[in-house]
C-alpha cells in the first residue's frame, strides 16, 4: 500500500512541479525509467513468489539504472548512442514482458 | 530479474494452492501492516513515478518533429532550404528591379524638374507667361511729348543691364528680345508704338528684378532720369515688393531658323 502511494505521489509531483529535464540528463532519463520499471516488475514477481528481499530490490533498482545510463553514455561516446539505447530498451522490454507473464501466471494461473 | 529468480524450487503443492499463495500476498501487501520493506519500495517507486512523469511531460512538450525519422527530417530540411534559396533569390531580384525603377523614376523626376525650370525661364524670357515679384515701377511724365522711342529704348536697356527679368510698358507692351520701338503716327494721336501696340504718355515701365539695383539704374547721374528731365519730362521710381507683369508678347515665329544642337 505504501509502495503504491509512493508511486502515485511521485507521478503527481512530476506532473505538478513541472521540473525541466537538465540537458545533460535528457538522453538518459527515458532509459533510466525503463530500467527502473524492469526492476520493479522483477520485484513484484519475486514478491509473488515469496522470495522478495528489499535489499536486493534496492541494489538491483539502482544498478539497473546506473548500468543502463552507462551503456547509453558509452554509446554516445562511441557514436552509436541511438542504436544502443534502442537495444537497451528492447532488452528491458523483453524482460518486462517475461516478468509480467510470470506475474500473470502466479495471479491468474493462466 | 535473475536476482529474484533462483532455480525454481520444486513445489509439490497443486497449482491452485500456489495461485492462492500469490493472491494472499497481494492482499497482505495492500491491506497488511506496513513494513520497512514497503517504505523502501515506496520511496523507489516514487522516484520512478516522478522520473516517468517528467519524461512524459518532456516528450509531450517537444514539437511535432520529435518522433520523425531522420531521413524524413533530412528531406524536410532540404526542401525547406531549397525553398528558402528560391525565395531569397526572388527577393534579391525584386530588390534589384525596385532599385532600378527607383533610379529611373528619380532620373525622370530630376529631368522633369530641370525641364520645368527651363520652361519657366523660357516662358518669362519670351514673354509668354505673366510674372510677379519684387521690382520697380517707373513713371515717365512727358507733357511736351518730347520723349521718344530712343529714350524708352535706353530705359529698357538700362533696366536689362540691371538684371530686369520681365519688363512691360503701360500694361500693354511686354518687352522681349524681338520688341521694337517706333514713333507713333499723328493720326492716332499716339507718341510711340511698341510691338504694334500704341503707347501714350505717361509711360509706366514695370520691371521685375532686384528693386534697389533697378532703381539705381534709372537714377544714376546722366542716366534715364537726367535724360528725361533734360527733355522737359519727369521720372518717378517706386520700388515695390510685388510688381505684376500681366501683358504677353506675341508668339515668336521661327519660320526660317532651325535650332542646331
Amino acid at each position: 500500500m505504501i509502495a503504491l502511494l509512493g508511486m502515485i505521489a511521485g507521478i503527481v509531483a512530476g506532473l505538478f512541479l513541472e521540473p525541466s529535464v537538465p540537458t545533460g540528463l535528457q538522453p538518459y532519463l527515458p532509459i533510466a525509467v525503463v530500467a527502473a520499471l524492469d526492476a520493479t516488475f522483477g520485484a513484484l514477481r519475486a514478491y509473488l513468489d515469496g522470495i522478495f528481499d528489499e535489499r536486493v530490490f534496492v541494489i538491483s533498482f539502482v544498478s539497473n539504472v546506473l548500468v543502463a545510463g552507462f551503456i547509453v553514455y558509452l554509446g554516445d561516446q562511441l557514436g552509436v548512442g541511438g542504436q544502443l539505447s534502442t537495444g537497451v530498451v528492447v532488452v528491458f522490454g523483453i524482460r518486462i514482458f517475461s516478468n509480467v507473464a510470470a506475474i500473470r501466471r502466479r495471479l491468474l494461473h493462466a | 530479474m535473475p536476482d529474484y529468480l533462483p532455480d525454481e524450487r520444486p513445489d509439490e503443492r497443486p497449482p491452485t494452492a500456489r495461485r492462492d499463495d500469490a493472491r494472499r500476498r497481494v492482499w497482505v501487501a495492500l491491506w497488511g501492516r506496513p513494513t520497512r520493506a514497503q517504505v523502501v519500495v515506496g520511496v523507489l517507486l516514487a522516484l520512478l513515478g516522478f522520473a516517468a512523469a517528467v519524461q512524459v511531460r518532456a516528450v509531450r512538450s517537444d514539437d511535432e518533429f520529435t518522433g520523425a525519422r531522420r531521413d524524413d527530417l533530412v528531406q524536410l530540411l532540404q526542401t525547406l532550404s531549397a525553398a528558402q534559396d528560391r525565395v531569397s533569390r526572388q527577393l534579391s531580384e525584386l530588390e534589384d528591379t525596385r532599385d532600378e525603377l527607383q533610379l529611373s523614376t528619380n532620373q525622370r523626376q530630376v529631368a522633369l524638374e530641370q525641364a520645368q525650370r527651363r520652361l519657366d525661364a523660357l516662358l518669362l524670357l519670351s514673354g509668354e507667361a505673366g510674372a510677379t515679384g519684387t521690382g520697380v515701377v517707373i513713371t515717365i511724365q512727358d507733357p511736351d511729348g518730347s520723349v521718344g522711342a530712343v529714350t524708352l529704348l535706353n530705359a529698357v536697356q538700362e533696366l536689362r543691364d540691371a538684371g530686369a527679368e520681365a519688363i512691360e510698358i503701360n500694361n500693354v507692351a511686354r518687352v522681349v528680345a524681338e520688341t521694337w520701338f517706333g514713333p507713333g503716327s499723328a493720326a492716332t494721336g499716339s507718341a510711340l508704338v511698341v510691338d504694334d501696340r500704341t503707347v501714350r504718355a505717361p509711360y509706366v515701365v514695370e520691371a521685375i528684378g532686384a528693386s534697389d539695383t533697378l532703381a539705381k539704374a534709372v537714377e544714376f547721374p546722366g542716366g534715364l532720369a537726367d535724360e528725361v528731365e533734360a527733355l522737359g519730362g519727369s521720372v518717378t521710381v517706386t520700388p515695390l515688393d510685388s510688381v505684376q507683369v500681366q501683358s504677353l508678347a506675341p508668339e515668336p515665329d521661327a519660320d526660317f531658323a532651325d535650332p542646331t544642337t
